[in-house]
């Protein structure tokens, strides 16, 4: 019935009135919903939300990230995440329900300065995010190069259905995991296939908002311009479908961790 | 002798112009950079007049000492600070009793705006740097900070605007100058949401009668809505470069 609606927005600004459900990074007063943030709205029938356009990560459950080991208590690890929490992993997800602090060493399986991807089991606003690595394809990262990107340009490094990121790793024979919380591995076979990545990763974030990105980060890797791949021209668009991009992330992850060692 | 050329000198001239050529409710002119420190999460540089003002945010962040931290919601720390070199004699960088003020008042002004719920047991640290002051430096410093904390991606009720209007000679103006603030009668500045159409900061330096003081602020509020239309321009400047409207790729 109703189409969605789209328009650039600052905090303060009233997106619709009427009765609609806020969603995410909006207000409702009285009978209006008012953004929250700079970014994209997007009034629909499901509700009104506004796609954020700078912020720090703010960790949610379910969100894949990357993380660094920063210490161990004997409990547990603690994972910096690039937030304004630190992270827990408990050592009984690592070594199972029999875990022992005085039988097992835990900086035998991970030590500080350990890269992981995990997943975020549990976070509330009395809590620290708790970490899992458990699921399919997380767990250590043995090598790459670790780079930060902003966390809302997660979804414009990833593309429509992992386009952008793919692109990348091909041309570079790279493999590239990207964390929700902004945190990039680069895995390449060699150093100018790494350089090359992590340039063309820099450009996405630096340009993320402007027209025509696929096809600049194309040029920029000496890839042929084909059709195959989805090159949308206009960065709104990509914007707009952060939506179904932050499960793409998720899904990204998980196949781009499959060299990732499992420890 | 000083003292007594200062009380002759007319601050408004026979043809109704100020001291530095401006009508009695024109603003100083006002330009905005948003994005101007790389190392912080937001930042913004204001031209106000002759002041020139950088705000730069931090956060949402871990709370550094940890005692400070609070469990329902964010810390706000504010920190407005004049350079040495911003004002004619130079400015001890110590914190004096004024920055300390402006300080509060900055955080206290901001608070408002902000919904620090969404961010428990974290801080929010903005910081106001004047690296040359003309009056009005905290109007200035509330506007760049607003805009600073907007660029961070902190979640905001609404943006904080801000400018004074006072009274010199026998009349209400709008955004006094340094000249003006010493020379004139009344000094007040106000911080306003303009959305919310709510006053997040009053004070007043001087003596005004209950009608003046209704002008004033009602001056006030009419410049705090023009700056609010350079902010609200420079983000979308910023964010969206010259388009002001999305377009539809269907």
């Amino acid at each position: 019935m109703q189409e969605v609606k789209r328009r650039y927005v600052v905090p303060g600004d009233k997106i619709v009135e009427g009765n609609f459900r806020p969603l995410m990074n909006v207000i409702k007063v009285d009978n209006s919903i008012i953004a929250t943030r700079i970014g994209i709205a997007e009034s629909g029938r499901e509700g009104v939300k506004v796609i954020p356009l700078s912020g720090v990560y703010i960790p949610r459950v379910n969100d894949i990230v990357i993380g660094k080991i920063t210490d161990h208590s004997s409990l547990s690890w603690e994972v910096d995440v690039n937030s304004c929490f630190s992270a827990h992993l408990p050592a009984q997800d690592v070594f199972g329900r029999d875990f022992s602090p005085a039988r097992d060493d835990m900086g035998r399986q991970l030590a500080t300065g350990d890269l992981i991807a995990a997943r975020i089991i549990a976070f509330d606003r009395t809590r620290d995010p708790m970490l899992t690595i458990q699921d399919k394809d997380l767990g250590k990262i043995p090598r790459g190069e670790l780079l930060k990107i902003s966390p809302t340009r997660v979804p414009r490094l990833i593309g429509k259905r992992g386009s952008m990121i793919q692109t990348i790793e091909q041309a570079t024979q790279t493999r590239i995991l990207i964390g929700q919380n902004g945190i990039v591995v680069v895995m390449g076979r060699n150093l100018d296939g790494t350089k090359l990545a992590i340039r063309a990763i820099r450009m996405v974030e630096e340009e993320a908002h402007t027209a025509n990105l696929t096809q600049r980060v194309k040029v920029l890797l000496n890839v042929p311009d084909t059709s195959q791949i989805d090159n949308t021209s206009v960065a709104q668009t990509q914007n707009s479908q952060k939506g179904e991009d932050i499960q793409s992330t998720i899904e990204e992850v998980e196949e781009e961790i499959e060299e990732g060692e499992k420890t | 002798m000083n003292q007594a050329q200062n009380q002759i000198r007319k601050l408004i001239d026979e043809n109704g112009k100020r001291t530095d050529g401006r009508t009695a409710d024109e603003l100083r002119e006002v330009k905005i950079t948003v994005g101007v420190v790389k190392n912080a999460d937001g930042s913004a540089f204001i031209e106000f007049g002759k002041n020139k003002i950088v705000a730069a945010v931090y956060g949402p962040r871990e709370v550094h000492p940890k005692h400070m931290a609070l469990p329902d919601r964010c810390v706000l720390r504010c920190r407005y600070h004049m350079s040495p070199f911003s004002t004619d004699t130079r400015k001890n960088p110590a914190p004096s009793r004024r920055e300390v003020e402006i300080s509060k008042v900055m955080r206290e002004s901001l608070e408002p705006a902000l919904i620090l719920e969404d961010y428990p047991r974290a801080a929010i640290d903005v910081f106001v740097e004047v690296l040359q002051a003309d009056g009005g430096s905290r109007c200035a410093g509330i506007t760049a900070a607003s805009i600073a904390l907007a660029d961070a991606g902190i979640n905001m009720r609404d943006i904080v605007s801000a400018c004074a209007a006072g009274k010199i000679d026998d009349t209400i103006v709008l955004d006094i100058n340094d000249t003006e603030d010493k020379e004139g009668v009344a000094d007040m500045p106000v911080a306003y949401m303009p959305h919310l159409e709510q006053v997040t900061l009053l004070q007043l330096d001087g003596i005004l009668t209950p009608e003046q003081f209704n002008e004033c602020l009602d001056k006030a509020i009419v410049g705090c809505n023009i700056v609010y239309g350079i902010q609200r321009q420079a983000l979308m400047q910023k964010y969206f470069g010259n388009e002001t409207e999305l377009r539809e790729e269907q």
